[in-house]
C-alpha cells in the first residue's frame, strides 16, 4: 500500500538493527533541508515538493525509530502478509497462563479485590515475556542484517505475532489495575 | 530601525512577516527586530489588544480597547471571547450561551452566526476585525504595508478550528504563512536565548484554552514529542465561577436577578476579573459592584478562591499526564517547565505544576507576551532571517475515516510529526457506481459518533465498472499548519480523481472568498467616504476664510475682475460640495485657492504693515 522507501529517505541501508541516536541525527539533518518552513519564498512547485518530501521523511522516522514498526514495515516491503493479526489465537505455550489470567481478570471485574495480587504477578510475568521477545527480536535483527535471509524474516514475523498477543494482554491487565 | 542603520532590506521586498497571538482575551502582534522578537504597541502605547469587537450604531467596527469600553455601554453590539466559537457548530456551544453574552442567531447550524446590532457575522469575520486592528498597529509602527503573518493557535485546536483561524486571517487581508501552536511558539521565544538542549514542558493556561506540550530541544531543533489539552478550559471558566457567586448573592441581597442584564453582568465580570488578578498577589480581595444606586460587595479569601477553582486546575493535570505518557519521557526527565498564559499567575496553578513535573516552573518571561514573541521568531524562520532554528510540530488528534458500522479506522495517529500523510485504497460496492463518499473524523475514540466530524470527501466521476473493480488511491496529507488536504487518483489509469470537499463545520472556500471581497469592497467604501469627508472639511475651511476675507480692507483693493473670479470659484465649489467625488471637490478647492491668491497676498501685506505700525506705537 505504501511504496515509499523509508530507509532511503533517511539515507540508510535496509538494515533492521539501527542506532537510534544516529537515526535521530539523520532525521534532524534531513528536516533542516526539507521542512516546508525553508521553502516559503520558493515557487509553488518547490513548496509542494518539500511538503511531500518532508511528510515522507516524518513518516519514515516514525516507522523506523520503533523496532517493532520498523520490522513490520520491512516485512511488508518483502511481501509478507502482516495485515490484521489473529491476535485472538493463543500461542499454545501460553494457553494455561492466559486461562488463569482471564479468570483473575473476571474476578476483579466482579469486585473481588483479592484477584489484584495474582493479576500483579501475571502482569510482571507477561511483561518479562515481552522483554524476552524484544531480546529475541534484537538477535533476529542482527541475524537478518548479516544474511538477508527470508527464513529469518519468517522467524521475525512469528516473534512479532507473539509479542503483539502478549502486549495486548499486558495492556488489558494494566487497564484493569489502573486506579479508577 | 531601517532609517538608523545602513542595512540591506532587499530580502524584505514583500514586506515583513509579523507574528500574531490571536488570544481568547487579548491579542498581540510582534516582529523580528535585529536584536530579537519585539511586541508592537498600539496607538495607546499598550501591547495587549483586547479580543473584543463592537459594531457601532454609526456602522463602524471597533476592535481592542475602544470595543472593550462598549461592552458596558452597548453589550448587545459587542462581543468577546469569540475564539471559543471558532470552528464550532451551534449545537456545540449551547451551554456557553448561559454565561457568555453571545447573541447566536436561530439559523446558526454548522456555522455559528452572531448578531451584533443589525449585523450578522461568523466568528472568523469577528476575529478578522481583531486581526485587522493588529495589522494596522503593525503598519503604523513599521511604516510599511503588512500583508503576511504567522498566527498562533492552541495546540489542541482541531482541523476546523485551524481553518477558521486561517479564514479570519484571509478576511483581514493577511496571507497566513503558517499556523503555529501556541505552546510551541512559547518554547521558541524561550529558547532564543536560553537552553540549547534538553526536554522542556510548556504549560499554557490562557483565557479560554489549555495546552500542554513536551519538546526536545537539540541544537536549534524544537521537536514536539507530544501535545495534549482542552480547547474549552481557561481563565474564563474561573471568572464564571466568581460571577455565579456574585449573581446568587445579588439575587438574595437585592431580590433581583440581574443575570439577563448585559450591562450589569459586564460590570460584575469586570469586578471579578480585577479581584481574581489581585488575588494572585494578596491573600484577600473585595468584589465590589455599584449599579444604579445599589451596592454589592463581598470579600474573597484566597482559600475560598482555591477551593472554588481546584477542580478546574485538576482538569489541566489530566492532559499533562497523558502528554507525559505519550511523549515517552518521565516527569523527572523534564529539564524545564515554561509557564504561558495569564492564568499561570495564579499561585495554586504554579504549585500544581511544580508538584506534577517536580521542577520549579519558569515565570521570568511575561506569560501574556511569550506566544506572540515566539510567533515573531517563527516569522523570522519563514523569512530566512532566522536560519539556525526549526520547529517540528505534531498533530494533536488522530485522523481517521468512517468504516462499516460507524467504526473509526485510524490513518494518522495523534502526536505524529507534521507534515504527515497516509494512503488508503477505496473501491466501489455496486456495479457502475460513480461516487465514493469518505467521511473523515478527528479524535481518539473508536466510534465515529464519539469523534469530531471533519468533512466528507466525495470521489466523483469514477469510471463505471463492476463492483470492487475500481481502485482509487486516496492520499490524506496533514500539512505543517496541522490542516488536512485530500487528493485521489485512479490507481489503474494513474489519472487524478476529482474530490469534492464538504466541511462539517466552518466556511466553504466560496464563502470565505465572498467575505474577503466584501471586506475589500467595504474597505474601499470606507476609504472613499473618509476622503470625501476630508475634502469637505477642507472646503469648509477655505469657504469660511474667503467669507472672512471679504470683510477685510484688501477685498476693496481688488479690481472687479478679481472679485468676480473669486465669487465664481466659490460658486463652483458650492456646486460640487455634496458630490461623492473627493477629487472634484479638491479640484474646486484648488480653483478657489488660485483665485484668492492675490487677495491673500494683499491681506498678508496689510497684516505685516499693521503689525509693523503696531511695533512703533
Amino acid at each position: 500500500m505504501n511504496n515509499h522507501d523509508y530507509f532511503g529517505a533517511l539515507g540508510l541501508d535496509r538494515r533492521l538493527s539501527l542506532d537510534t541516536a544516529d537515526l535521530q541525527k539523520r532525521f534532524y539533518e534531513q528536516s533542516r533541508k526539507l521542512h516546508p518552513d525553508r521553502f516559503v519564498a520558493k515557487p509553488q512547485a518547490e513548496q509542494d515538493a518539500a511538503l511531500e518530501a518532508s511528510s515522507v521523511l516524518n513518516d519514515a522516522y516514525r516507522v523506523l525509530r520503533d523496532p517493532v514498526s520498523r520490522a513490520e514495515y520491512l516485512l511488508k516491503q518483502e511481501g509478507f502478509d502482516i495485515g490484521e493479526q489473529r491476535s485472538k489465537d493463543v500461542p499454545p505455550e501460553l494457553l494455561e497462563e492466559v486461562f488463569e489470567l482471564n479468570m483473575a481478570l473476571e474476578e476483579l471485574r466482579h469486585g473481588d479485590e483479592d484477584a489484584r495480587g495474582s493479576l500483579d504477578q501475571a502482569h510482571s510475568r507477561f511483561a518479562a515475556m515481552r522483554d524476552a521477545i524484544d531480546g529475541e527480536l534484537q538477535a533476529l535483527f542482527r541475524a537478518y542484517d548479516t544474511v538477508q535471509d527470508r527464513a529469518v524474516l519468517q522467524q521475525i514475523r512469528g516473534a512479532l505475532n507473539r509479542r503483539r498477543y502478549i502486549r495486548n494482554l499486558v495492556n488489558e491487565v494494566e487497564k484493569e489495575l489502573a486506579p479508577k | 530601525m531601517s532609517q538608523m542603520f545602513d542595512i540591506d532590506f532587499s530580502a524584505h521586498k514583500q514586506g515583513r512577516i509579523v507574528g500574531i497571538d490571536l488570544g481568547t482575551t487579548n491579542s498581540l502582534v510582534a516582529f523580528m527586530d535585529l536584536t530579537g522578537p519585539k511586541v508592537i504597541p498600539g496607538a495607546d502605547g499598550g501591547n495587549l489588544v483586547p479580543s473584543v469587537v463592537s459594531y457601532t450604531r454609526e456602522g463602524v467596527f471597533l476592535a481592542g480597547n475602544p470595543a472593550r469600553d462598549m461592552l458596558i455601554d452597548q453589550p448587545e453590539r459587542t462581543v468577546y471571547s469569540v475564539k471559543r466559537l471558532m470552528g464550532k457548530g451551534a449545537a456545540d456551544v449551547r451551554h456557553e450561551v448561559e454565561l457568555f453574552p453571545f447573541h447566536i442567531t436561530p439559523d446558526s447550524d454548522s456555522v455559528i452566526r452572531l448578531q451584533l446590532g443589525e449585523k450578522v457575522l461568523t466568528p472568523p469575520e469577528i476575529s478578522a476585525q481583531v486581526l485587522g486592528q493588529l495589522k494596522r498597529n503593525a503598519e503604523v509602527f513599521l511604516g510599511e504595508p503588512v500583508t503576511r503573518a504567522v498566527i498562533t493557535v492552541p495546540a489542541y485546536f482541531n482541523d476546523a478550528q485551524r481553518q477558521a483561524t486561517r479564514d479570519a486571517g484571509r478576511i483581514a487581508g493577511l496571507e497566513v504563512l503558517r499556523l503555529v501552536n501556541e505552546p510551541t511558539a512559547a518554547s521558541l521565544a524561550y529558547g532564543v536565548d536560553k537552553r540549547q538542549n534538553g526536554v522542556v514542558a510548556v504549560y499554557d493556561f490562557g483565557g479560554g484554552t489549555f495546552d500542554i506540550s513536551i519538546l526536545r530541544l537539540h541544537d536549534g531543533i524544537f521537536e514536539v514529542l507530544a501535545t495534549n489539552g482542552d480547547t474549552h478550559l481557561g481563565g474564563d471558566d474561573i471568572d464564571n465561577r466568581l460571577i455565579r457567586i456574585g449573581l446568587e448573592d445579588i439575587a438574595s441581597e437585592w431580590g433581583e436577578d440581574i443575570s439577563k442584564n448585559g450591562e450589569a453582568v459586564q460590570l460584575l465580570r469586570r469586578a471579578v476579573i480585577r479581584a481574581k488578578e489581585e488575588l494572585s498577589f494578596v491573600p484577600a480581595v473585595l468584589i465590589e459592584l455599584d449599579y444604579h444606586g445599589k451596592h454589592y460587595q463581598r470579600e474573597i479569601h484566597r482559600e475560598l478562591f482555591e477551593n472554588l477553582i481546584k477542580d478546574i486546575i485538576d482538569r489541566t493535570l489530566v492532559p499533562c499526564r497523558q502528554c507525559l505518557a505519550d511523549s515517552g519521557v518521565s516527569a523527572d526527565q523534564i529539564d524545564e517547565v515554561v509557564m504561558v498564559g495569564g492564568s499561570t499567575r495564579i499561585p495554586m496553578v504554579r504549585r500544581a505544576v511544580e508538584a506534577l513535573f517536580r521542577a520549579k516552573p519558569h515565570t521570568e518571561l511575561n506569560p501574556d507576551e511569550v506566544v506572540a514573541l515566539g510567533a515573531a521568531v517563527q516569522a523570522g524562520i519563514l523569512s530566512g532571517d532566522v536560519d539556525d532554528k526549526l520547529l517540528l510540530d505534531v498533530t494533536p488528534l488522530s485522523l481517521g475515516i468512517e468504516t462499516m458500522g460507524g467504526v473509526v479506522s485510524k490513518l494518522i495517529h495523534r502526536n505524529s510529526t507534521i507534515p504527515a500523510s497516509a494512503t488508503e485504497n477505496f473501491t466501489t460496492a455496486v456495479d457502475g457506481q460513480r461516487n465514493v463518499l469518505i467521511h473523515v473524523v478527528q479524535g481518539e475514540r473508536e466510534l465515529v459518533k464519539d469523534c469530531r466530524s471533519l468533512a466528507r470527501f466525495d470521489l466523483k466521476d469514477i469510471d463505471p465498472l463492476p463492483a470492487g473493480a475500481a481502485r482509487i488511491e486516496v492520499k490524506f496529507l496533514i500539512d505543517a499548519n496541522g490542516i488536512l488536504s485530500v487528493s485521489a487518483r485512479d490507481a489503474r489509469s494513474g489519472k487524478e480523481q476529482s474530490v469534492e470537499v464538504k466541511p462539517s463545520y466552518g466556511l466553504t472556500d466560496d464563502q470565505v472568498e465572498a467575505m474577503i471581497l466584501e471586506s475589500i469592497e467595504k474597505a474601499e467604501a470606507d476609504f472613499n467616504e473618509r476622503q470625501v469627508r476630508e475634502a469637505r472639511v477642507e472646503a469648509d475651511a477655505i469657504l469660511a476664510a474667503t467669507d472672512k476675507a471679504k470683510a477685510n480692507d484688501a477685498w476693496l483693493d481688488l479690481d472687479d475682475a478679481a472679485r468676480q473670479s473669486i465669487d465664481t470659484a466659490v460658486n463652483h465649489l458650492l456646486l460640487v460640495y455634496h458630490s461623492d467625488d473627493h477629487n472634484l471637490i479638491l479640484a474646486k478647492i484648488d480653483e478657489l485657492n488660485q483665485a484668492t491668491m492675490t487677495l491673500a497676498e494683499k491681506m498678508m501685506n496689510t497684516a505685516v504693515s499693521s503689525a509693523l505700525k503696531g511695533t512703533k506705537i
